[in-house]
């Protein structure tokens, strides 16, 4: 068998904002660092982030502190979240951030110079360091420039097949470039995982092509178990009209900047319903609301500025009972504030320029004189590898992973702002202990055989006889996963689901690929069905097992939150006999300090 | 169904030729939306690059009849779709395949210019005090998606063939958004006169009209680094004190 072979310390798969993060800081701990990018360097999801990057500097509003943060994303996540990740995360995302700013990153200002941060959803205190609504592009851009200049190799458009193991270790990665076609052998004394999310199992989703949950199968097949699968945050607002932008993401930024959601009939129905966690520090009035956004520290948040779970089962029940827009979603008005501010129309072009090119481009909206049609969009998953709060090192020795694919800080549902600051948080860490492991470990080796049957299996598309369009497939698991593991979940649909996932599963052993294996995005598709198959059946057993409703996960049957789930959370992994195995495990108990730091936030 | 026809470019490196597709469209569709269909359906086969699908990576870049555009922000309501709509690749960079090709001169061209280099911060925190208005001008640069449509465009490299010599004009915009970077100390003015070959260009504004991101490139970003360029070189009085200062 063909293959060329590549040798570091420290193997990052992925270059988003986590696995740039985590190269940078592996190659600083003396480590030779390999880096492959699905696509082009630079263009990883990371770029499509708007908001902001939550972390508790405390520039716009001095009551801020890694406490509130802390408490906030707890809150958020329903307090299933990993403890201890969410109290790393709350604490150093500030030194991250100033630290993209020394590596050239260019915020947006306040008054006396320093970092601006705005408001966002479930986030008590402006947060949200940002770039007008590109703070994606800035931070990928601004790792990227400072990576390229840290020694580092980087392998763009290669496409990972199997992450290797030898005596339950990881070893490095088998894959192809896309190029040309050609195998590849990554050895890596230790090896991490940054591939991002999922969105893609979902017809509606914000997700690029590049969203399969590669990362987590991958882990998975190679023994790591994964955690939280059930938890899947559906954005309140994705744009839905017309059809061919259906899902691309409108930036919570809209409603932290002023926007408000109205039904047909012009209700601003957020008022209707605030949940009892946050009563005492939501807005009754609208008054009060505007008061907020413009800074008034008197002043509580309005309602849209809700968690993304809460609103986007808003808008469902605003559609469901027959109040929604001409096209099946809700209104998201942000030329309303002219009524309240002179430049009106000239403020929301300079803090949401992409947003008012993207309406105005796409969809001939002026979203400074009219309202959005919006609805709810697969946009992030909670759930992924199961890694240790310290190291992210997974359940499998020398497996790390870090951001999107990883899983604990979120718990049932991430707050806006928090993914960008885990990225740089937990990319960091993992670099760090990953060049560490593999400099106390020796290098190891994987067997031929592994080799052999990853190649297999990568060409298995190509054999004859084969005759399922793995386009098609996609398709219908989309559809699938849309319909009955959705936003609002039941028993009987989500069994249903579980059997179109074995048909699609044979199916899948029969995907087609037309023509050679260079740059063949047919052999892409059919290759991320794998994944894209595997993710599903955790998300929907995972659905089954949690029977209760929390953060991310709604179920009709079950629309209460239950005791018993709050202390526990569910790991997934591959059996000997190659079944998905699920068992809870319990929450560890938080130690009295931070029981108490949430006790004080919660007044 | 309304259906209109693409005319597609499929080929590898050494040859290809335009093959026609018919599929059907909807209201709203933008060019890569049809070409996702005809691979779906038609040529699985069919190689084009593409991620966010609402401008902000810059993947899909490629000649929609005949300019250099973003397929993703490329509404079919905007073209004549009564005639065949032919989509090419970007012509200045070698083609892999159908509408990739190879633009990883940009990432080498990228190297070559020197990084970021902050002065000493303001607070003993570590931290630096900007004013919005001195980051105005910078965060306009800094909208930049690589699109490297510029660079299409760009007559040096796609005419010429420069690219040993000229770093083109997404490069003279990152060399801008550093120079202007009210923390960066860095000098970067000798290189752009003899490594990055700013003096070739000769302000087409070919680039700043093919952006997506409406970024003045000529205006904004290259003449003044030819001002800065012109003033160390080519200044008389400067060159006369040169003389005497040695």
């Amino acid at each position: 068998m063909n293959y060329e072979t590549h040798e570091y310390d420290v193997l990052v798969v992925g270059a988003g904002g986590a696995g740039l993060r985590a190269a940078i800081e592996a190659s600083a701990g003396g480590a030779t660092v390999g880096l492959l990018c699905k696509s082009l360097l630079g263009k990883a999801h990371t770029v499509m982030a708007e908001g902001g990057i939550a972390a508790a500097l405390a520039n716009v509003d001095d009551r801020d502190s890694w406490k509130v943060h802390f408490a906030d994303t707890m809150r958020g996540g329903q307090n299933v979240n990993n403890w201890r990740m969410a109290e790393i995360h709350a604490r150093e995302a500030p030194d991250r951030v100033r630290e993209l700013e020394a590596w050239g990153a260019v915020f947006d200002r306040t008054t006396d110079g320093r970092i601006l941060q705005r408001n966002f959803g479930g986030h008590r205190y402006p947060r949200l360091a940002h770039v007008g609504d590109r703070t994606g592009l800035e931070m990928i851009r601004t790792l990227q420039d400072h990576g390229i200049h840290r020694g580092m190799d980087v392998h763009m458009e290669f496409t990972v097949v199997a992450v290797l193991t030898s005596d339950g270790r990881a070893a490095g990665v088998f894959g192809y470039e896309r190029e040309r076609g050609r195998f590849k052998l990554f050895r890596a004394g230790a090896v991490i995982l940054a591939t991002g999310g999922l969105g893609r199992a979902y017809r509606i989703t914000s997700n690029s092509w590049e969203g399969t949950g590669d990362g987590h199968s991958l882990a998975y097949r190679a023994g790591a178990e994964l955690i939280d699968m059930e938890f899947i945050q559906f954005h309140p607002t994705g744009m839905i009209w017309p059809p061919s932008v259906q899902g691309i993401l409108v930036t919570e930024g809209v409603r932290g900047e002023g926007g408000i959601l109205l039904n047909k009939e012009g209700r601003r129905f957020m008022f209707d319903e605030i949940p009892e966690p946050y009563r005492n520090q939501t807005a009754d009035n609208e008054e009060e609301g505007w008061r907020y956004t413009q800074g008034d520290k008197a002043a509580r948040r309005p309602p849209e500025l809700l968690t993304r779970d809460h609103v986007a089962r808003c808008i469902n029940r605003e559609v469901k009972e027959g109040r929604g827009s001409e096209h099946g979603g809700v209104f998201l008005d942000i030329s309303w504030i002219r009524k309240r501010m002179a430049n009106a129309e000239d403020h929301i072009r300079r803090k949401l320029p992409s947003m008012y090119h993207q309406f105005k481009q796409l969809a001939d909206i002026d979203i400074t004189k009219e309202p959005m049609e919006v609805g709810p969009t697969t946009h992030y998953a909670m759930g992924g590898v199961f890694v240790d709060a310290e190291t992210q090192m997974s359940t499998v020795p020398g497996l790390f992973a870090a951001g999107e694919c990883a899983a604990g800080i979120n718990g049932a549902n991430r707050l806006g702002g928090n993914s960008l600051s885990d990225l740089l948080v937990f990319g960091k860490r993992a670099g760090e202990h990953a060049a560490a492991f593999a400099r106390a470990n020796s290098r190891p080796t994987a067997d031929e055989a592994q080799i052999e049957r990853a190649a297999s299996e990568a060409l298995a598309p190509f054999e004859p006889g084969r005759t399922e369009n793995p386009y098609a497939i996609q398709h219908d698991l989309q559809d699938a996963m849309q319909r009955l593991v959705g936003i609002v979940r039941i028993e009987d649909e989500m069994r249903e689901a579980l059997g179109v996932l074995e048909d699609l599963k044979r199916r899948a052993t029969a995907a087609a690929v037309h023509g050679h294996r260079e740059y063949n995005p047919g052999w892409h598709t059919a290759l991320d069905l794998g994944h894209l198959l595997t993710v599903s059946e955790a998300i929907t057993r995972c659905a089954i097992e949690r029977k209760e409703s929390r953060g991310g996960h709604f179920r009709e049957d079950y629309p209460e939150k239950a005791a018993e789930f709050g202390t526990m959370n569910i790991v997934v992994r591959q059996a000997a006999g190659g079944a998905m195995e699920l068992r809870r495990i319990p929450i560890p108990a938080m130690p009295a300090e931070l029981k108490q730091v949430i006790e004080e936030q919660s007044k | 169904m309304t259906q209109a026809t693409f005319r597609v470019w499929r080929g590898d490196g050494t040859k290809g030729e335009f093959r026609d597709y018919t599929t059907g469209i909807v209201p709203g569709m933008v060019v890569l939306d049809a070409i996702h269909q005809i691979q779906a359906t038609q040529a699985t086969d069919l190689a084009c690059r593409w991620n966010c699908k609402a401008g902000k990576c810059g993947s899909c870049s490629a000649e929609i009849n005949g300019k250099p555009r973003l397929m993703c922000m490329t509404r079919l309501n905007e073209l004549p779709i009564d005639e065949p709509v032919t989509v090419e690749p970007m012509r200045a960079f070698p083609p892999i395949r159908d509408l990739v090709t190879d633009v990883s001169w940009n990432f080498e061209a990228k190297k070559k210019i020197k990084p970021f280099k902050p002065r000493t911060p303001d607070a003993p925190d570590g931290t630096w005090r900007m004013a919005q208005a001195d980051v105005d001008r910078v965060q306009e640069f800094r909208k930049c998606i690589e699109c490297f449509l510029c660079q299409d465009v760009c007559h040096v490299l796609r005419d010429h063939a420069m690219h040993a010599q000229f770093i083109g004009p997404r490069f003279l915009t990152y060399a801008a958004a550093l120079e202007m970077h009210p923390l960066d100390a860095e000098d970067r003015v000798s290189e752009l006169r003899n490594l990055h070959g700013i003096g070739y260009c000769n302000i087409t504004r070919c680039c700043t009209t093919v952006c997506p991101e409406h970024i003045t490139i000529t205006e904004n970003a290259i003449i003044p680094l030819k001002e800065r360029v012109v003033d160390r070189f080519y200044d008389p009085v400067s060159r006369l004190l040169r003389v005497f200062r040695g």
